[in-house]
C-alpha cells in the first residue's frame, strides 16, 4: 500500500483457471461394497415378494387368483371387519393416551416413570401371553366376555389398544415434547379457556402429526396381527388368509401380496405427513 | 375420559402445590389409563402369574416351575432362544451393515430413504403373509427351488433343506429382524460424529485403528441393545411359526398356543408358568436393552 | 526459509462451488498465522486441506521440504484441534490424549509419562481418570489441544477452536494457547471468524473472503493499512461518509459541502462518487494540530459506553453520520445534543474506498 489515498477497489484481477488435478478417490472402494451389500439386501427383500407374485399367476387362467380374490365376499368383508376394529383400537387408544401423557406432562411429572413403564408392558408380555391371560380372566365370571361374539370384539380391540400402548405413547409424548404444552395451556386459560376447549381445541390440533402417523402403525399392525384375532377366533383379515391358504391353490398369493401392499400403504402415509416435522417416528413392531 | 378431566378446576391448583387434598385430586387425570391397564393387562398377568403357582387342587407350589425342566418344555424354552439368538445376531449385523452402508456409505440419499421406508414396513411385515411368502418362494413348489432344480439340477429338498425346519424359520424371521435392526441402530450410527473419525485419521489412526479403538467402542451399547431387542422381538413371535409350520416346530410361543387351544400339556399350572417363564426372559431382556441405551445416551452429548 | 508453504492452491467441490480460489502463503518455522474471514470464505476448508481431510483440485502443500499433498491424513503428523472438540467419548482423558502415540505404537511407559506431562501443560493434572462428558467445554478443548499436540506434530492446526464457549473462557483460552505455542516454538495456523481473535494472537493474518486472499500481513498492517474495501470494513469498526471526488490528481474530496484533501491522487474520476472510511478511535473532538483535516457537524447522540464516549456527529447533506470514540473523563462535560461540533484526523487516516464497495461498506459499518 503505496498512499492511503489510493481507492481500493472490490473486484479481483481474474485469474487463469488452472486445470484440475486427478481427485483422489478415497470413498470409492467403500461406496462400491455398499452398493453390493445393499443389491444382496434388496434381492433378499424382493425375491419372497416376486416369488409370491409369480405363484400368483401360476393359476390357469393366469389372472384367475386376482379375480378370485375380488370376487370372494369375505376378502372383503374380514378387511372392513379388521379396518372396524382397528378405528374401534385408535379411538380408544388415544381417548385413553392423550389426556393421560398431556396430564403427566403438565401436572404429574412425578408419575412419568409409571406411565411409561406400564406403556412398555406389552414388549415384555408377548401377545401370546396376553391372549392366554386374557382368555383366562375372562372366560368366567364375573366377565365372560368371550362367550359371546360382541364380548370377544370388545376383548379384541381391548387387546389392541394394549398392544399398541407403546407406539402411540411415545408418538403422543414426543409429540407433546415438541411442542411447549405448558406455555400453551397457560395461554389458552389466560384467554378463558376451559379444559375440554385446550385439550380438543389446542392441544390436539398440534398433535396431529404424532397422532396421525401413531394411528397408521396401529392401523398397519391391526390389520395383520393374527396371534390375538386366532385365539379369539374373530374374523379378521389374517386369520381369513390363514384359513384359505390351507384350502385354496393360488388366491392366498394374492391376499398375502394385498396384505404388504397395505402395510406399505399405511408405513407411506407415516412418511408422508412425517416429512418436514420435527416429531420422531416409530416404526417398529413386535411378532 | 374427557369428563373426569373437565371436572377438575386446575386453575386454582397450581404445579407447584403439594397441599394434600388438591393433590389427590390430579390424579383422577390418570385414573381411566390405569384402569384399562389393570384391567386388560395387569388382572391377566397376574391370572397367570398365580396360577403358575398353584397345583390343580388349587394349593400353592413351586412345583410348575420345577416341571419346566421338562422334555417338552425345556426343548421349547431351548429352540425359541437359538432361533432368537441366530436372528437376531445375523440380523444385528446384517442390519447394521445395511444402515451403514445406506447413512454412511456415500450412496444417493433417495437410496436412504427408500431403505429407511421400506424397513418400517417390512418390519412390521410378520405373521401369515410373510410365511406365506416365503413358501410360495422356495417352499416346495417355490419358483426359486423350481428354478434351481430344473435350470441347475439342484434338488434343495432333496439336499435336506425345508423352509418347515428352523434354518427355514430363520430365513423367514431375518425378514422383518434385518429391517428392525436398520430401524434401531441408524440414530447410533447418525451420532457417529465425523469429527471423532478426522481426529482419529489427524492423530494418525488407520481406518482399522479407528473402528477398534473409536467406532466400534462408541456403538457397542448401541449394537448390544438393539441386538437383545431383536431376540425379544424373535423371542416373542408366535404368527410367523405358526404360519409357516403349523406348529410343527417346538416354540415356546407354539407350545402356548397348543395350551391354549387344547391343552397339550395336559396340565393348565404348568401352562401358565410356562408363559411366566417367557414373561421373565422377556422382561430381563428388555431391562438390559434400557440399562444399554442409557449408557449409549451418555456419549451421544 | 519457509517451513510451510501453499502453492496455487485450489478447491472446488464435486457440486461445481469453488471454495478456494489460489491460495499461496508461506510459513516460518514457528510462526502464528490466522486465516480470517466470514462463514463460507473458505478459511476451513484450507485448513482441512493442510490436515489432509480435503484433496486440493490444484496446487501443492509442501512441509519442511516434503510435498504432502497426497498424502493420507493419518500420515501427515499435523495436529487438529476441532470447533467441536472432537473428544473420543468412550476414553478417558489420559487415553484422548495418548490415542496418538498408541497408534504409533509406542510403549506404555513413554505413552503415560508423555501424557502427564501434556496434562501439566494444559493446567489439568487431577483430570487424567475423567471422561469428556464428565468436563466443561472449555477443560474439553485443552485436552483436545494436547491430544493434538501428544504425538509432537509439525504443525498444529486450529479450526474455530474458541466458538464454542463462553466469551469469558474464550479469552481466557484464548492467551494460554498462545503461551502453550511460543512455549513449545511450534507453527500454528488459527482458522477464526473473529477479527479480536486474529488481531490479538497472530503474528500474521491471512484475511479470505469468497475463497480469495484478499490481504496478508501483521496484524498491525491489516489492521492500519487495509489493502481491499473488504479488509478494511471486516476488521474493525468503521466510519464510512459519502464524498464526491473534486479533483482526483490533487486527492481533493468533497464531504456533505465540506472539502478535505488526501494525502495523494485519488485513483477515481473526477465529479465520481466515492467512500471516505475513517476509525473511530482515531477521530478527536475539537480543531486538532495544524495539519489535521477537520469535518463539522451536529451532535445526533452520545452514547456513555464505560471506558469510551461515543459521540455521534450527524454531517450536513447526504454525507452520513460519524462515530467518535473520546475516552471517558469525569471532568470534562458530555457535549449535548444538536451542538454543532468539529472532529478533526489525521490524513493519514483517511481510506477512500471505491463506489463498488461503497453500499456493502456502508451496511457492514452500521451492523457492527
Amino acid at each position: 500500500m503505496t498512499t492511503s489515498a489510493n481507492v481500493l477497489h472490490g473486484d479481483r484481477d481474474l485469474q487463469a483457471d488452472v486445470p484440475d488435478r486427478r481427485p483422489r478417490r478415497r470413498g470409492q472402494r467403500k461406496t462400491v461394497a455398499s452398493w453390493i451389500f445393499l443389491i444382496l439386501c434388496v434381492a433378499y427383500f424382493a425375491l419372497p415378494l416376486v416369488g409370491t407374485l409369480i405363484f400368483s399367476l401360476r393359476a390357469k387362467p393366469m389372472l384367475s387368483a386376482w379375480t378370485d380374490m375380488i370376487n370372494d365376499p369375505q376378502v372383503w368383508s374380514t378387511l372392513a371387519y379388521s379396518f372396524v376394529i382397528g378405528i374401534f383400537t385408535i379411538v380408544i387408544s388415544l381417548l385413553l393416551l392423550v389426556p393421560t401423557a398431556f396430564w403427566v406432562r403438565l401436572r404429574l411429572p412425578r408419575l412419568r416413570p409409571v406411565v411409561e413403564f406400564v406403556t412398555l408392558l406389552p414388549f415384555v408380555i408377548p401377545p401370546i401371553v396376553l391372549v392366554f391371560g386374557l382368555i383366562s380372566t375372562f372366560s368366567r365370571p364375573p366377565l365372560p366376555l368371550t362367550g359371546t361374539s360382541l364380548g370377544s370384539d370388545v376383548l379384541l380391540v381391548c387387546a389392541y389398544v394394549v398392544l399398541s400402548f407403546p407406539y402411540m405413547y411415545r408418538a403422543v409424548d414426543s409429540g407433546l415434547r415438541t411442542i411447549d404444552i405448558r406455555t400453551l395451556t397457560e395461554a389458552s386459560q389466560s384467554l378463558g379457556a376451559g379444559w375440554f376447549t385446550i385439550l380438543f381445541r389446542v392441544i390436539l390440533p398440534n398433535l396431529r402429526v404424532a397422532i396421525l402417523s401413531g394411528a397408521f402403525l396401529t392401523l398397519a399392525i391391526v390389520v395383520g396381527e393374527f396371534t390375538i384375532a386366532n385365539f379369539l377366533a374373530r374374523p379378521m383379515f389374517a386369520t381369513y388368509l390363514q384359513q384359505i391358504s390351507g384350502n385354496l391353490a393360488y388366491q392366498p398369493a394374492a391376499v398375502a401380496l394385498m396384505s404388504f401392499a397395505i402395510t406399505w400403504a399405511a408405513m407411506g402415509v407415516i412418511a408422508l405427513i412425517g416429512r418436514g416435522s420435527q416429531t420422531e417416528i416409530e416404526v417398529t413392531g413386535a411378532h | 375420559m374427557t369428563d373426569s378431566v373437565s371436572t377438575l378446576d386446575a386453575r386454582s391448583a397450581p404445579p407447584a402445590r403439594v397441599g394434600r387434598p388438591r393433590f389427590r385430586w390430579t390424579f383422577l387425570g390418570v385414573v381411566p389409563f390405569f384402569a384399562f391397564a389393570t384391567l386388560f393387562l395387569v388382572i391377566p398377568t397376574s391370572y397367570l402369574f398365580i396360577g403358575s403357582f398353584k397345583d390343580s387342587t388349587g394349593a400353592w407350589t413351586v412345583q410348575n416351575y420345577v416341571n419346566l425342566s421338562g422334555p417338552v418344555t425345556s426343548n421349547a424354552y431351548l429352540t425359541s432362544i437359538e432361533i432368537s439368538l441366530v436372528t437376531a445376531v445375523l440380523g444385528g449385523i446384517l442390519g447394521f451393515l445395511l444402515s451403514y452402508a445406506v447413512i454412511a456409505g456415500g450412496l444417493p440419499v433417495r437410496i436412504r430413504t427408500g431403505i429407511f421406508t421400506f424397513s418400517g414396513v417390512a418390519s412390521n411385515f410378520a405373521g401369515v403373509p410373510l410365511a406365506l411368502a416365503f413358501i410360495f418362494t422356495i417352499g416346495r413348489t417355490g419358483f426359486i427351488t423350481v428354478f434351481l432344480t430344473n435350470v441347475l439340477g439342484w434338488d434343495i429338498y432333496g439336499s435336506g433343506f425345508t423352509i418347515y425346519s428352523k434354518l427355514g424359520l430363520e430365513i423367514v424371521y431375518l425378514y422383518f429382524q434385518l429391517p428392525l435392526m436398520v430401524l434401531i441402530i441408524a440414530p447410533a450410527i447418525d451420532g457417529l460424529r465425523k469429527e471423532w473419525r478426522e481426529a482419529s485419521e489427524n492423530a494418525g489412526a488407520s481406518t482399522w485403528q479407528y473402528w477398534r479403538h473409536i467406532a466400534l467402542p462408541i456403538l457397542m451399547p448401541s449394537l448390544l441393545g438393539a441386538t437383545i431387542l431383536l431376540f425379544g422381538n424373535a423371542f416373542g413371535a408366535q404368527a410367523t411359526a405358526f404360519a409357516l409350520t403349523g406348529g410343527f416346530i417346538n416354540l415356546v410361543t407354539i407350545l402356548i398356543g397348543g395350551q391354549l387351544s387344547g391343552d397339550v400339556l395336559g396340565d393348565q399350572n404348568l401352562g401358565y408358568a410356562l408363559a411366566m417363564g417367557m414373561v421373565a426372559i422377556m422382561g430381563v431382556t428388555i431391562l438390559a436393552y434400557s440399562w444399554l441405551a442409557r449408557r449409549a445416551e451418555r456419549w451421544q452429548r | 526459509m519457509s517451513y510451510l508453504t501453499l502453492t496455487g492452491i485450489k478447491k472446488r467441490f464435486p457440486g461445481g462451488t469453488v471454495a478456494v480460489q489460489d491460495f499461496n502463503l508461506s510459513m516460518e518455522q514457528g510462526e502464528f498465522v490466522s486465516f480470517l474471514g466470514p462463514s463460507g470464505c473458505g478459511k476451513t476448508t484450507t485448513l482441512r486441506m493442510i490436515a489432509g481431510f480435503e484433496q486440493p483440485t490444484a496446487g501443492t502443500v509442501v512441509l519442511d521440504g516434503a510435498d504432502i499433498t497426497d498424502k493420507p491424513p493419518n500420515r501427515r503428523n499435523v495436529g487438529m484441534v476441532f470447533q467441536s472438540y472432537a473428544l473420543f467419548p468412550n476414553m478417558t482423558v489420559a487415553a484422548n490424549i495418548g490415542f496418538g502415540l498408541k497408534v504409533r505404537r509406542r510403549d506404555k511407559a513413554f505413552i503415560a509419562a508423555r501424557t502427564t506431562e501434556l496434562l501439566d501443560l494444559i493446567g489439568l493434572p487431577d483430570k487424567a481418570d475423567r471422561y469428556p462428558w464428565q468436563m466443561s467445554g472449555g477443560q474439553q478443548q485443552r485436552v483436545a489441544l494436547a491430544r493434538a499436540l501428544a504425538f509432537e506434530p509439525q504443525v498444529l492446526l486450529l479450526d474455530e477452536p474458541l466458538s464454542a464457549l463462553d466469551a469469558k473462557i474464550r479469552i481466557s483460552l484464548r492467551a494460554e494457547i498462545r503461551a502453550i505455542q511460543r512455549k513449545l516454538g511450534i507453527t500454528t495456523v488459527y482458522v477464526t471468524h473473529d477479527q479480536e481473535e486474529a488481531l490479538s494472537l497472530s503474528d500474521r493474518i491471512v484475511v479470505m473472503s469468497e475463497g480469495w486472499i484478499e490481504q496478508i500481513g501483521t496484524p498491525f498492517d491489516i489492521y492500519n493499512f487495509p489493502k481491499t474495501p473488504f479488509v478494511a470494513r471486516f476488521v474493525g469498526t468503521l466510519n464510512v461518509l459519502n464524498a464526491r471526488v473534486v479533483d482526483a490528481t490533487a486527492g481533493r474530496l468533497d464531504v456533505g459541502g465540506q472539502e478535505i484533501r488526501a494525502t495523494g491522487a485519488v485513483d477515481a474520476p473526477t465529479g465520481s462518487s466515492v467512500s471516505v472510511a475513517l476509525r473511530p478511535e482515531i477521530l478527536a473532538m475539537g480543531d486538532g494540530g495544524p495539519d489535521d483535516l477537520r469535518l463539522r457537524g451536529t451532535i445526533e447522540e452520545v452514547t456513555f459506553l464505560g471506558a469510551v464516549v461515543r459521540i455521534r456527529v450527524k454531517l450536513p447533506g447526504d454525507a452520513g453520520v460519524a462515530s467518535v470514540d473520546t475516552f471517558n473523563n469525569p471532568h470534562l462535560a458530555v457535549p449535548a445534543r444538536d451542538s454543532a461540533v468539529t472532529f478533526s484526523f489525521p490524513a493519514e487516516a483517511c481510506l477512500v474506498l471505491d463506489v463498488a464497495g461503497r453500499d456493502a461498506v456502508a451496511a457492514a459499518a452500521t451492523a457492527i
